[in-house]
């Protein structure tokens, strides 16, 4: 458990190569959205359309973009975006997926039926076409398609709730506690969730990476973040149009959006490992 | 010239705390014939020292000494040529019959599986022969049988399979890995009996591996007691039997239960745990759980001292503990 | 076996039958009428009316949903309000691109990640291992219109070999139409193969370790035989799961990698008419999207049954 992490747990942990550079690469992601509300090189709305397309240079190191924005203040600003979208969509499925798990295995029968046959349809919407589906009803933006995120994410986390919480409540210290008149609720709490919060965490944090991926699909397409906000995937899109006057405007978000899935889904791969020692072996 | 001859066989396995010796130095002699049980707890050793003679251990493991069969040094031979012995001169049967056997091919498939790999005939060239061994080994209905799947049989059925699998080549060496202890009890001395009969058939030589020393009393000729990848004690069964020399020998005798025991009378146990390989001591390995121990014990790994004709048990308290045992008697 | 296939249909036609519930409801509140906006912003209200009662709009929804449902089981997909024709029209073209991107897709996710992972399980904890894994963990956070936009720079823009987007239609040159569809169906295939070559390497080394293969090598199998003849029908079963489930995925991916490529398939048909508020065609759509992949997992599970003997046995 995580409850009492020893000195040479932490120690380990950044021994194992997966973890090391999955929480480097996040502690890059988040010290970039940090550092960007404060300062960035240039103002990411600043428009100087004497310079627009510029290769990059001195003053610009990543160049500028058809508008003369400064490539890498929006690049900075961008992560920003994703973070915010990654938390929110998280939060709302880990909260919402966990409170419906939990309370379909607390009470059995029926509920947890009701539960799980409404994952099952949820999941046979897929994300992107969901969300996509969600912008038409409501319109494009940012706080629409990370509505449509986190929802789609309820499922995935009332499952692994669902199932890692089974396990837990098939243990003597629940039947004992059972026996000893405490209420389903209080087990839930005491003894269930936190149990199950290794398996959520590392669900979690491959969650957080693939709503920045689907976000940076939304917004590519025009359905998620709308300008002049920056985003990477609206940064691509506009790149698209100049692939043949300015290819490199087209590498940068596309890096961050790469490293940023990379650095989370290591992460999660880590801790996997690292709450879990019997999966070592067999990953 | 022996069929097989092990001669200080050293086997050294990766372990999460570096590498651990498993098998400390372990010879003996196998003649066309011969029947020989291994005896120990789990993590004595005696399933690394079969697996070993098969050059079938896990990744990384180190094997020194030498393993001869017909005169041929079988230790650091390329992997292709041991592929040739696995299965045709040396067959295995393992502890599991409900893991052991692939669950999507049928049991035909897989008893004819060692001919076509040695014998270079097809799956349906064998088939007759496989009926036959299925036949052999007491699988009733075998030529209906063939064509089953494994979970289509009970337990004692399924190594009764693996039994006519190992047996497809003609092997001159069958090992025996707890063959019975996944069984019912029922089915544990028709099992026995059975290999029993197909030894004394064939002229093979057995190994038999168990913990438990009733079935090798009834089933091998001869015995060797491990304990922390050693030898401890060695001889014919009976004499064993008769003069149990070693305190850790000792030990698991007095540890089986008995019958017509008076009620309540409680089971012995050897005190203590098996030690995890890495943490032995440097004497002798029984020593921090013998009740003999003198300081000597835990200097130097003891030396093989003759208990009776052909019978050695390594302790340098030997003379004590046979003089225990007679009293006990 | 009967019990279980009733069991499972019934399954499958409940979750098929709440899914066009939910479709049709969640278009039902899609703001701004067909009619408003094919008419345009100057429309008169009377004209807008009129083309709401002409295209049906004005009835009560449960009728249309009744309509729309009965009409896809007896083949009528309805009228699409943009293109003024049948929407199965629309729909079949779409599907004579993406369908040939998706299968081209899916037999280049199956040779790389099939070939990845098996080697990857061979060369267990060695270079070869550690090398395809590092890569597999990159394919996954590649994001496939990305790659799309990189494949079109080198291979269009900086190397000329490949054109760069657009689709000629299967009636002129059967190889430009091919040409047309390889890069995007790379950019599809890539993340799928990545995810592929994962699953069938932990799946190999699970069963690997399995008693059977001991048994295999104790037998003289080599290594590579008992690989070839034990353990991968074995593993198998979790891999044939993925790639049915990739199959779905594809298919619904397509959205965000064709309009990289402007190919003219059921991506950009979708988009075009949420845009053009095309509801007719955008339920369609949905419906098939959400359709295949619910027929997706029925197969798979009855695959299963195939594969794996003691399946049959259990359900018996």
């Amino acid at each position: 458990m995580t409850a009492a992490i020893a000195p040479g747990a932490i120690r380990r942990a950044f021994r194992h190569p997966s973890f090391a550079i999955g929480a480097g690469l996040t502690a890059l992601l988040v010290l970039v959205a940090l550092v960007s509300l404060i300062w960035t090189p240039y103002s990411p709305y600043e428009i100087d359309m004497a310079a627009k397309l510029a290769e990059p240079s001195g003053g610009h190191w990543f160049g500028q973009d058809q508008l003369g924005r400064d490539i890498l203040s929006l690049a900075m600003a961008g992560a920003q975006n994703s973070i915010m979208v990654g938390v929110i969509a998280v939060g709302v499925g880990l909260t919402l997926g966990m409170i419906l798990g939990a309370i379909a295995t607390a009470e059995g029968g029926w509920v947890e039926e009701l539960v799980m046959r409404f994952s099952d349809l949820t999941f046979a919407f897929p994300a992107i076409l969901s969300a996509i589906m969600f912008t038409a009803v409501f319109g494009p933006g940012i706080v629409v398609s990370i509505i449509a995120i986190g929802i789609f994410n309820i499922p995935i986390f009332a499952r692994v709730t669902q199932a890692s919480a089974k396990a837990i409540w098939a243990r003597e210290y629940t039947t004992a506690a059972r026996a000893a008149g405490k209420s389903r609720a209080r087990i839930t709490i005491d003894h269930v969730l936190p149990n199950i919060l290794s398996a959520l965490t590392v669900q979690g944090t491959i969650q957080f990476a693939n709503a920045i991926l689907w976000e940076a699909s939304l917004s590519y397409l025009g359905f998620g973040t709308q300008p002049p906000h920056p985003s990477w995937g609206r940064m691509l899109n506009d790149a698209q149009a100049h692939m043949f006057d300015a290819p490199w405007l087209a590498i940068y978000p596309g890096v961050a959006i790469m490293l940023a899935v990379l650095g989370l889904n290591l992460l999660g791969d880590g801790l996997r490992d690292l709450l879990d020692p019997r999966l070592v072996r067999s990953r | 010239m022996a069929l097989l001859d092990v001669e200080d066989l050293k086997v050294s396995l990766r372990t999460s705390r570096g590498m651990a010796q498993a098998v400390r130095g372990v010879s003996f002699q196998l003649e066309r014939g011969d029947t020989m049980g291994l005896i120990g707890e789990s993590g004595s050793g005696k399933s690394i020292t079969a697996l070993s003679l098969l050059g079938l251990l896990p990744e990384g493991a180190k094997v020194e000494g030498h393993i001869r069969l017909d005169g041929r040094e079988l230790v650091g031979r390329p992997e292709a040529e041991l592929c040739k012995i696995r299965g045709n001169r040396i067959a295995f049967v393992f502890q599991e019959p409900m893991t052991a056997l692939n669950p999507v091919h049928t049991i035909g498939r897989q008893v004819a599986e060692p001919m076509t790999i040695h014998r270079c005939i097809t799956h349906g060239a064998a088939r007759a022969e496989v009926i036959r061994l299925l036949d052999r080994v007491g699988l009733p209905d075998a030529s209906k049988r063939v064509d089953a799947y494994p979970h289509q049989l009970s337990g004692g059925q399924r190594q009764r399979v693996t039994i006519a699998m190992a047996l497809a080549c003609g092997p001159d060496i069958l090992i025996a890995d707890e063959p019975t202890t996944a069984l019912d009890v029922t089915i544990q001395n028709q099992i026995l009996d059975l290999i029993g009969e197909l030894v004394a058939e064939s002229g093979m030589a057995l190994i038999l591996i168990s913990h438990d020393l009733g079935v090798i009393a009834e089933n091998a000729a001869r015995m060797m007691v491990m304990y922390g990848g050693s030898v401890v004690e060695s001889g014919p069964t009976a004499e064993v039997f008769r003069h149990m020399g070693h305190p850790y020998s000792q030990g698991l005798f007095a540890a089986r239960p008995k019958l017509g025991a008076p009620r309540g009378e409680q089971l012995k146990t050897i005190p203590g745990t098996v030690p995890e390989l890495a943490d032995l001591p440097t004497g002798c390995p029984f020593s921090d759980r013998c009740g003999l121990v003198i300081d000597a014990c835990r200097t130097t790994p003891p030396p093989a001292m003759p208990v009776g004709p052909d019978h050695v048990a390594r302790c340098i308290r030997l003379d004590v503990a046979l003089a225990n045992m007679a009293v006990a008697r | 076996m009967s019990v279980f296939l009733l069991k499972r249909l019934s399954t499958f036609a409940a979750t098929l039958i709440a899914a066009s519930i939910v479709i049709f409801l969640v278009l039902e509140i899609l703001p701004g009428n067909a009619a408003e906006i094919i008419l345009g912003p100057e429309a008169h209200q009377d004209q807008i009316d009129a083309l709401s009662h002409k295209l049906g709009l004005d009835r009560p929804a449960p009728e249309r949903y009744v309509s729309w449902v009965g009409g896809l089981l007896s083949g009528d997909f309805g009228e699409s309000y943009a293109y003024q024709t049948p929407a199965s029209d629309v729909v079949i073209e779409a599907l004579e691109v993406t369908v040939p991107l998706s299968v081209i897709a899916v037999i280049i996710n199956i040779v790389l990640g099939l070939s990845a992972g098996v080697y990857a399980a061979a060369r267990h904890n060695k270079l070869g291992d550690v090398g395809v894994m590092a890569l597999s963990q990159l394919g996954i956070a590649i994001p496939s219109f990305w790659l799309g936009i990189l494949l079109i720079l080198v291979f269009a823009v900086w190397l000329g070999w490949l054109p760069a987007g657009g689709f000629p239609g299967w009636d002129d040159d059967i190889g430009d139409a091919l040409e047309a569809l390889i890069l995007p169906a790379i950019a599809l295939a890539v993340f799928q193969a990545a995810i592929l070559a994962r699953t069938t390497r932990s799946a190999v080394l699970e069963v690997s370790r399995e008693d059977f293969v001991r048994t295999a090598r104790a037998k003289g199998l080599t290594r590579r035989a008992a690989l070839w003849r034990h353990v991968l029908r074995n593993a198998m079963i979790p891999i044939i799961t993925i790639v049915g489930l990739q199959f779905a995925n594809l298919f619904v991916l397509t959205i965000v990698v064709e309009p990289v490529f402007s190919l003219p398939g059921l991506g950009m048909l979708i988009l075009h008419s949420i845009a053009n508020r095309d509801v007719v065609v955008v339920q369609d759509v949905v419906m098939l999207l959400v359709g295949l992949v619910l027929v997706v997992n029925l197969a798979v599970d009855l695959v299963y049954a195939v594969i794996d003997p003691r399946l049959q046995a259990r359900r018996a």
